[in-house]
């Protein structure tokens, strides 16, 4: 070892070095790595880390949110809209605690994100100094990598190697803690070197032709092929690559709501969203297909319900980039290890070019009684309250599909998933594996700053908003441009259907009463209107689009409507119901 | 205790699992969080350096099925510093664990059939003194266990056990791709934190 130093020292020029501080080390890096946005909130020991950003104003624009769940969140909306790797700043002791929720989100999601916190000074670690926390052992189970810096020289490595690690693979959230006295500390840099390899870690599995070939022959021999695609597809970057493979291939395909926008949703072979709310055909003939196409996706429980009633009659073939998806929850015949971006058009290659005809019309034969038994009086009903389906169905009327939809966790959010067109990729975003109600307004933000060109609508429920709603205080301090779109039922409104179905109607604390939002969006100096009457909702939504700045949209909508199909729980896919 | 080569009515055996990780400060808590989130007890966990600088080497053993098995060990696998988990039932492994049995010299001395009591568990003397004698054996589970019952009655004062250490039969092992690993990519030196005796020199707010 020792000998090989020596010999790379004498063939190379000794390279050149200033004295910097690590936190200045950290900027450069930062800048490095293409980050433009940085979502944090400063504090004591993160203070020289702020100190030098003071004068790095014209290189990195740093978004101070009202609270630290906030700017992870808000990294999360940056990240899956931009494709870039999201970076929020935080604090030591409470500062850092309060990522938690956003890097466990990150985490199930696969969100590429940098999170940098500070911690007390080095000597001080252990010793429950104030604002101490064991931040790496805290964020350990909702992290894919963390480490502590108590040394400023190790800042530039340790960076690369984050967003290495961060953005490569699969992707998900990484943690770096620097203590005080790193951030402080001057040292002799060298510049910065990304990282490319770290000899622990393999982040793409070696593709098996052999899987390839024994996937394609069963693809060519299936007389009832179904594809279902997560979001692996947008994450590989492979939508082109998966939309040849559909087309070729002729099979119908649906998605889980991480996959949403991966092919447009008016594409002729998408059949629809998958899971407990999903879209009856493609949760029906789950189990009636013979060869099942996973790509990309994880077989979460609120996609398959009942994993002994799931797909028992159909052989799986399964493509993943993390080998420790296969064979998790649902057993595959045939492994395809890879990134979807190489394996899937390796698999095109070999599939013969069909169209199952009378098997896509058998899924549209179910869109028919869904259509008719539900969705028509939902996106279109003429008396009584509001649907929250009608809303979102105005929404695309006016959108054409091509707005960013940024939705909060409940009700709501299946309804969005459902009725909302995504035209385009990385157009849904939303907190699938986590289900975090305060998501959707700071992940708005975040999305907005990702996509500046794009029209982003928040499309938040009464409870979750107020989770977050003071970020409503980042919106008037950016001016960033986001329509909020609330969605009032005056109820916890998914905790109040499940005690509707299966509590008896015991309405235990689902009841939440609200401030005037719009009153409260006025004292952020955010433009506002509340609607409760069916005349209102084109001319209201036009508004609040057409508005020059950000928007908040309050709809009355139903206080006791349920969200239709379900897959109730312990059910099996195929037991969904229309009502 | 359970045979171990037997496997159970509800499928769980004795499995091995070894981990070939990097020596950082951490990962034996990522490591730990895969097994505590399932609520898998770990019946014995030994970690230590492996003949490559900077390369640890983890034996795990736990009672589960290898359903479960393999699937913690993807998990395992899947870890930044991980570089190779193998798991392996008993049948596979040549394994020992190392025991330290503690007893009064005088009693010991004047009551046991000491000799014959080292030759029948292949124990030794690792310290005499006069206040105490330590013994040092090694074996599986069975042979430490019979000893502390035979010393019990000889006023056994303390009493400890390693973890299992383990070598699989069948493979050619890691050693020639670890040498070649460290060949090409030599490992990076763990940094401590180098300032926490440091308080009175350093100024802190």
């Amino acid at each position: 070892m020792d000998t090989a130093q020596e010999v790379t020292n004498t063939l190379t020029e000794p390279k050149k070095t200033t004295n910097v501080s690590g936190s200045v080390a950290l900027l450069e890096g930062l800048i490095a790595e293409g980050t433009d946005t940085i979502f944090g909130y400063p504090g004591g020991a993160i203070m020289p880390i702020y100190d030098a950003l003071y004068d790095y104003n014209d290189k990195l624009k740093h978004i101070l949110v009202r609270h630290e769940q906030g700017a992870t969140h808000a990294a999360q909306g940056y990240a899956r809209t931009s494709g870039k790797v999201g970076v929020a700043f935080a604090t030591s002791g409470p500062g850092a605690t309060n990522l938690v929720t956003g890097l466990a989100d990150a985490q199930i999601d696969s969100t590429p994100m940098v999170c940098i916190t500070g911690q007390v000074f080095a000597h001080l670690l252990g010793t429950d100094a104030f604002q101490e926390t064991d931040v790496i052992n805290i964020t350990t189970p909702v992290t894919k990598w963390n480490y502590q810096v108590t040394d400023a020289s190790e800042i530039p490595a340790v960076l690369a190697k984050a967003f290495y690690i961060a953005r490569s693979g699969r992707p998900g959230p990484v943690l770096i803690d620097i203590t005080k006295n790193a951030q402080l500390q001057m040292f002799d840099y060298e510049g910065y070197t990304p990282c490319e390899h770290i000899r622990s870690y393999r982040p793409k599995p070696v593709v098996r032709k052999e899987y390839i070939e024994q996937a394609a022959a069963m693809i060519n021999t299936a007389k009832k092929p179904f594809i279902l695609f997560g979001q692996g597809v947008l994450l590989g970057s492979a939508e082109q690559e998966f939309k040849a493979f559909v087309e070729k291939s002729g099979i119908p395909a649906a998605w889980t709501i991480m996959g949403a926008g991966a092919i447009p949703t008016d594409h002729p072979l998408n059949v629809g969203m998958l899971g407990m709310h999903g879209n009856y055909g493609p949760n029906v003939q789950t189990n009636a297909c013979d060869v099942l196409i996973a790509i990309g996706m994880r077989f979460d429980d609120r996609v398959t319900g009942r994993l002994d009633k799931y797909a028992k009659q159909a052989k799986v073939i399964h493509l993943d980039i993390d080998p420790a998806e296969i064979d998790k929850n649902v057993k595959a015949d045939v492994p395809v290890w890879g990134d979807c971006k190489e394996t899937l058009p390796l698999l095109t290659e070999l599939i013969e070019e069909k169209k199952h005809t009378d098997w896509l019309a058998e899924f549209r034969a179910y869109d028919k009684i869904e259509q008719d038994t539900l969705i028509q009086k939902e996106l279109n009903p003429t008396e009584g309250e509001m649907t929250m389906g009608e809303v979102i169905h105005q929404l695309n009327v006016l959108t054409k599909g091509e707005a960013v939809i940024v939705t909060d966790v409940g009700q709501h959010q299946m309804v969005a998933c459902r009725y909302a067109k995504f035209n385009n990729s990385r157009s849904n975003i939303t907190s699938g594996g986590l289900g975090t109600m305060g998501f959707g307004l700071p992940a708005a933000i975040g999305a907005k700053f990702g996509t500046p060109d794009k029209t982003v609508v928040a499309v938040i429920g009464d409870g979750g908003f107020q989770m977050t709603l003071q970020e409503l205080g980042t919106i008037m301090q950016t001016e960033v441009n986001v329509k909020i779109l609330i969605l009032n039922n005056r109820f916890l409104g998914m905790v109040r259907q499940w005690q509707q179905l299966f509590h008896e109607k015991r309405y235990s604390f689902v009841n939440i009463t609200s401030p005037d939002f719009v009153k409260l969006a006025d004292s952020y100096y955010i433009a506002g209107k509340r609607i409760d009457e069916r005349a209102q909702l084109t001319g209201a939504l036009e508004e609040m689009l057409n508005h020059p700045g950000s928007f908040l949209l309050e709809v009355m909508v139903a206080q006791e409507h349920n969200v239709f199909p379900m897959v109730p729980q312990g059910m099996s896919v195929a037991e969904i119901r229309l009502k | 205790m359970s045979n171990s080569n037997e496997i159970e009515l509800n499928g769980k055996q004795e499995f091995t699992i070894t981990a070939y990780t990097e020596n950082r400060i951490g990962i034996l808590n990522r490591i730990a969080i895969i097994f505590s989130r399932r609520k898998i007890n770990i019946e014995s966990l030994n970690t230590s350096p492996s003949e490559i600088e900077h390369i640890h080497r983890f034996n795990i053993l736990i009672h589960e099925t290898e359903e479960v098995v393999r699937k913690l060990c993807r998990q395992i696998e899947k870890q930044v510093e991980v570089l190779k988990v193998y798991y392996n039932t008993n049948e596979d492994i040549i394994w020992q664990e190392m025991a330290l049995y503690k007893v009064p010299t005088d009693t010991i001395a004047e009551r046991a059939p000491v000799e014959r009591l080292l030759r029948e568990f292949g124990a030794r003397a690792v310290v005499i003194r006069k206040d105490y004698t330590v013994f040092e054996t090694t074996g599986h589970r069975e042979e430490t266990d019979k000893l502390i019952e035979v010393l019990q009655p000889y006023g056994l004062i303390e009493f400890v056990r390693s973890a299992r250490v383990a070598i699989i039969k069948d493979s050619e092992g890691f050693n020639r791709k670890l040498r070649e690993f460290e060949r090409r990519e030599p490992g990076e030196e763990v940094i401590e934190n180098e300032f926490l005796d440091k308080e009175k020199n350093v100024f802190t707010m």
